[in-house]
């Protein structure tokens, strides 16, 4: 298997081919079913979070760890010298790339990371988060765990819950499943949340088959992945909250009617639409979707980073 | 028409871009920075057009666009022709196309775009919907927008 990935800047799902998936998708099981400590001795990788996402930089953090490399960076661009100076992104991954092997980049304002390329001498970016725009290993990690769960990631039935005009994670989602055939997509959200024209058109002109719902009660019967994300107060009128949060909340009397191969993702964290109770059902799977996490993040650094796998 | 090109001085040498939408020639003065140039330059706002109604007119002597910068073009003015002249007699003459690609001169219209920034330039691509229509997407925040609320 020749892996494509070598040297690449990871900014976008969006630029990965299927092949990319897989062989991100491939690497990650091997990882999980056997660690391989050495396989980044050796690098120094920077993590540079410009704003503060603890999960993430803890998750990468750890993958990085894990394959024996070392870690620089900083946690939070409100503290570090390069930005209260004034120094510009640019400026800061210019020099930052001469003192690496790999740049992992969290930034409030989206193309961050993309800019971030056209500066960093080609040593490879990571995009961590840029806004609201793309995080490509969240979407990774989510393939990987509907891959494990379901052993296949075409021919299934997926519904979207929450906020889907805003939330990135099932913007990605979706884009990358719609990269495999014969997937069916359930959209569930308050009408201010709808899930944006361009992902609605993308999968129109991909002739792939969407529905908005009103519930989730209304296709729990037919899924076989039911993705919840948060609802944020601040994005609705507070009536319309109020109405929302109990629409669009999953408790176990929900769940009567599902398949038994169902599995509840969710990016977190979790507010209070999922009910605690849920955590004890089969179905319930985020936590060990965050797990996985790691291994996503393993993969695909060490894919860009290491030439040769697969022996 | 004898009366039409009256209206605007004949250059020697140099481009003439015509059948402008009128109100659009002033802004392509400023977008490509036609003006930050030493060259003399003409132009004509609302004037006559059998093709449009009403029309402006650029004329810049002893400058030649590139082929880019003649493409980009038609983003604002579709119906635009682009001139050239030597010794008063018209040597080429070109129609713009779409390009793929359009650098430097639009503005993103998402406000946490990192493209603001002033150290860089901004890039979209044209993306064609189901409807026909063409969207503009920016290479930095991968937002889709509608042609016209970049171009306004
Ligand atoms: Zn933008």
């Amino acid at each position: 298997m020749r892996n494509s990935l070598y040297k690449k800047n990871i900014i976008s799902i969006n630029d990965l081919k299927r092949d990319e998936l897989e062989l991100v998708l491939k690497k990650s099981a091997i990882l999980k079913k056997k660690p391989e400590p050495n396989l980044l001795k050796n690098k120094i990788i920077a993590s540079c979070f410009f704003e503060a996402s603890t999960r993430t930089r803890l998750s990468f953090e750890t993958a990085i760890y894990r394959l024996g490399a070392s870690i620089i960076g900083f946690s939070d661009g409100n503290n570090i010298s390069l930005s209260k100076k004034g120094e510009s992104l640019a400026d800061t991954i210019s020099v930052i790339s001469s003192y690496v092997d790999a740049i992992i980049i969290r930034h409030p304002q989206e193309g961050s990371a993309r800019l971030a390329t056209e500066f960093s001498n080609s040593i490879p970016i990571f995009n961590a988060g840029d806004g609201s725009n793309q995080h490509p290993t969240q979407t990774l990690l989510d393939l990987f765990t509907i891959k494990e769960t379901q052993y296949r990631l075409n021919n299934l039935n997926i519904a979207m819950v929450g906020d889907l005009k805003y939330g990135r994670t099932v913007h990605s989602l979706t884009q990358a499943l719609a990269k495999y055939k014969k997937n069916k997509f359930f959209f569930i959200s308050p009408d201010a949340l709808t899930m944006p024209n361009y992902i609605n058109d993308m999968l129109l002109e991909k002739k792939i088959s969407w529905t908005r719902c009103q519930n989730i009660e209304e296709i729990i019967s037919e899924i076989d992945i039911l993705y919840m994300t948060r609802v944020q107060k601040e994005r609705l009128e507070s009536t319309e909250y109020a109405n929302a949060k109990s629409k669009f909340i999953l408790n176990t009397k929900t769940l009567k009617n599902a398949r038994s191969n169902l599995k509840i993702l969710h990016p977190l964290p979790r507010i209070d639409e999922i009910d605690y109770a849920v955590d004890y059902t089969p179905y319930a799977w985020y936590f060990k979707q965050a797990a996985n996490g790691i291994y996503a993040r393993q993969a695909i650094l060490s894919l860009v980073l290491v030439e040769k796998h697969f022996k | 028409m004898q009366i039409n090109k009256l209206q605007v001085e004949a250059i020697k040498c140099g481009s003439v871009i015509d059948h402008i939408p009128s109100q659009i020639g002033f802004k392509l003065l400023s977008l490509f920075r036609f003006t930050e140039t030493e060259k003399r330059i003409t132009i004509g706002l609302n004037l006559p057009s059998k093709k449009l109604g009403k029309k402006d007119i650029i004329k810049i002597e002893n400058t030649f666009l590139s082929e880019d910068q003649i493409n980009q073009l038609a983003v604002y003015a579709p119906c635009a022709t682009v001139n050239y002249i030597d010794q008063y007699n018209l040597v080429g003459k070109i129609f713009p196309t779409l390009p793929k690609k359009i650098d430097r001169i639009l503005i993103c219209p998402n406000s946490n775009c990192i493209s603001h920034d002033n150290c860089i330039n901004s890039s979209f691509i044209f993306i064609k919907k189901l409807d026909k229509n063409m969207n503009l997407k920016c290479q930095y925040c991968e937002k889709e927008f509608s042609k016209n609320i970049v171009l306004s």
